[in-house]
């Protein structure tokens, strides 16, 4: 593909549209996965007693939820990216490709 | 030097620092001759040479080689990925771990899956849109490509190596303790088992060795966890409390009061000592996190799939099967505190686990499978480290061929057949420096080089690719200079931390103090990257900076690319 190629492509609405729509959720996701993560390296560093509490009458505790949620939140928002990935953003690939990818 | 005598520690010399020591204070002996473990294994061996040799009929040009012709379905991709990814360490050492501290084990497996999302989420599309076949493809898209291969290849280089000395060691180990068998021998089976899979399959025989390798441990695994699970009702609060029942009474047999007894007790249910200060906390997490999307042989993967469609689909099934193998791996080592802490028949007079620490799920293996369970579980552990430096080679040789020989030395005009030779070629020379070094380091503590991959990956790859794809900006000698720092601060930090100042070479108190370089190293490499940009004058920082909107175009889009056929 050379540069003038590439500007045509760059020019169309739909390519802003995927790369805005696109890029906005990709790096909200990015952010969540990271904070997420962060608080739980930082919940070890700084309260290990806040994690090694007991959820109600029995042994398991907060931190043991907390871990597999962290696991689970990986799973889902991967999850979650790939539907919207095939649902929203593969329609507009489709478009631009079809017009510009001859 | 002094020898540590951590000869058995598999933990120690599979996973990042910390967990080395306080983990595994198991003395390697050689076990008796396990005529059934054996016999398994040689079944798997052959079913994986049968595998090669059908892989070898398809495997004639180079594309099929490095990426088995971009054919593999996204689902099939993310079971290799997998296989990639779950090591002997994962299974025998974080259960270990889980056996010895109950929850410390945890933060492990956690650190190891929260790169995957990040991998998804920018990364793997892009990388299948714009490369064929090494990451430095992608990394290099639109710079001079001789400066940038060349950091790229030392980099890739330079964790594949110290990858592969920490699995060979590891093998090495391993076979001794489950097999019966000398060291040097499991080292040299290891070492020709992968030759023959990387050589004459390429890609097709590397990816179904992982596939195979998955399904047989994930299959043992969740095997293990049910039966334990079913033991206590399928309520993780009764194993739970059993376990913490079982730690107590050990430490008050071991003499303690009954409040101190309990509490000792409760500890398997919070984190404990595992990561000491919160620099060293941060630093470790962003290296694991961050580590993950920088790994060559990791990266490689998605170039086997034929669309960008595909990679984002094999993420999502390798996050599913890796967070699943994580789980297991809990229930086996809380598994391993109720079954196998409190039978003789597994235990040392000392009280300690019969062939070392790591042992814990093998025992627990043959608690719940009998003889002929353990000799399968033995076989899979060996399994395991076969797939793993299958990848490993493959990709360091990917790097010597693709983007040493092919690009920077044959400018890009090198003939297919050449390539492919000198690949073939540089997989030999890998096995052979991967079997002297294996033997070379079997009395020394590894522990700090798997460590040490994944910072050089968080702190030269990662910051590399992702400004390369996302920021305008960025320039050949940016690219270079802070790739190049990153790497080098990664090798020099961890020579001067804990791990190898005081543990390897025996000197007082670690210029560098904290267990992982990462916090410091991951960032000096990102604002080396935009500072040396930034200040760019030169004609080839304008060509770089101008060519920012046809490699977005194609990033995004996948115009350009080529499309792979399947067979």
């Amino acid at each position: 593909m050379d540069d003038a190629e590439a500007a045509r492509v760059a020019a169309d609405p739909r390519y802003h549209e995927l790369v805005r729509r696109r890029g906005l959720f990709t790096w909200t996701l990015t952010a969540v996965m990271l904070i997420a993560y962060l608080s739980f390296i930082l919940l070890i560093a700084f309260d290990k007693a806040l994690l090694a509490r007991p959820i109600g009458a029995g042994v398991t505790s907060v931190g043991i939820v907390a871990g597999f949620a962290v696991i689970m939140l990986a799973i889902v928002l991967t999850a979650i990216y790939v539907r919207r990935a095939a649902r929203d953003f593969d329609p507009l690939v489709e478009a631009v490709r079809a017009e510009h990818d001859a | 030097m002094r020898r540590p005598g951590l000869a058995a520690a598999i933990v120690a010399t599979l996973l990042p620092a910390p967990v080395g020591a306080d983990a595994l204070a198991g003395q390697s002996v050689q076990q008796p001759t396990n005529w059934t473990a054996i016999l398994m294994f040689a079944a798997f061996a052959l079913l994986t040479l049968g595998i090669t040799r059908w892989a070898a009929q398809r495997t004639r040009t180079v594309g099929d080689f490095y990426t088995a012709g971009g054919g593999i379905t996204g689902f099939q991709n993310g079971l290799a990925i997998a296989g990639d990814f779950m090591s002997a360490a994962s299974f025998l050492g974080i259960s270990a771990q889980i056996f010895a501290d109950g929850y410390d084990g945890l933060i492990y497996s956690i650190g190891f899956l929260v790169g995957w999302p990040i991998i998804l989420f920018l990364m793997a599309e892009r990388l299948r849109n714009l490369g064929r076949y090494t990451f430095a493809d992608v990394a290099s898209f639109r710079f001079a490509q001789a400066p940038v291969r060349s950091f790229a290849a030392v980099s890739t280089l330079t964790v594949v190596l110290f990858y592969l000395i920490a699995q060979m060691v590891g093998a090495g180990q391993l076979i001794k303790l489950l097999f019966g068998l000398r060291y040097e021998y499991a080292v040299v089976i290891v070492g020709v088992l992968m030759t023959l899979y990387v050589l004459f399959g390429g890609m097709t025989a590397t990816t179904w060795v992982q596939i195979v390798k998955a399904v047989l441990l994930l299959g043992s695994a969740t095997f293990m966890a049910l039966v334990v699970l079913w033991q206590f009702g399928f309520s993780f609060e009764a194993l739970f409390a059993r376990a913490v029942a079982v730690k107590s009474g050990l430490a008050a047999a071991a003499g303690a009061d009954p409040a101190e007894a309990a509490a000792r007790g409760r500890s398997i249910m919070g984190p404990g000592n595992f990561i000491k200060d919160p620099v060293s906390a941060v630093s470790f997490g962003l290296a694991l996190m961050f580590g993950t999307a920088g790994l060559p042989h990791i990266l490689m993967r998605f170039f086997t799939v034929p669309d960008a469609r595909a990679a984002r689909k094999s993420v999502l099934w390798a996050t599913g099967w890796i967070g699943y193998f994580y789980l297991l791996t809990f229930i086996i080592g809380f598994g391993a505190i109720v079954l196998v802490a409190t039978a003789p028949r597994y235990l040392d007079p000392a009280g300690g686990l019969l062939g070392g620490g790591n042992m814990a799920a093998i025992h627990l293996a043959h608690a719940v499978g009998g003889d002929l369970f353990l000799g399968f579980i033995s076989a899979v552990a060996f399994a395991t480290i076969l797939a793993v430096v299958a990848g490993l080679t493959l990709s360091g040789a990917s790097a010597v061929s693709h983007d040493l020989y092919a690009t920077v030395l044959r400018r890009g005009a090198a003939d297919p057949a050449a390539e492919l030779r000198v690949s073939r070629r540089t997989v030999l020379v890998l096995a052979v420096v991967a079997i002297l070094l294996g033997i070379i380091f079997e009395k020394q503590n590894v522990a700090f080089m798997v460590s040490l991959a994944f910072a050089v990956a968080a702190s030269g790859n990662f910051p590399v690719l992702l400004l390369s794809l996302f920021w305008k900006g960025c320039t050949t000698r940016g690219v270079v200079a802070g790739g190049t720092l990153g790497l080098v601060l990664a090798v020099v930090l961890t020579v001067l931390s804990p791990a190898v100042w005081e543990k390897i070479l025996d000197y007082p108190a670690a210029i560098f103090p904290y267990s992982s370089p990462a916090i410091f190293s991951m960032p000096a490499a990102f604002l080396t990257i935009w500072l040396v940009s930034l200040l760019d004058r030169s004609g080839r920082a304008a060509v770089d900076r101008g060519g920012y909107p046809a490699q977005q175009v194609r990033a995004e889009t996948g115009i350009g690319a080529a499309r792979s056929s399947s067979h």
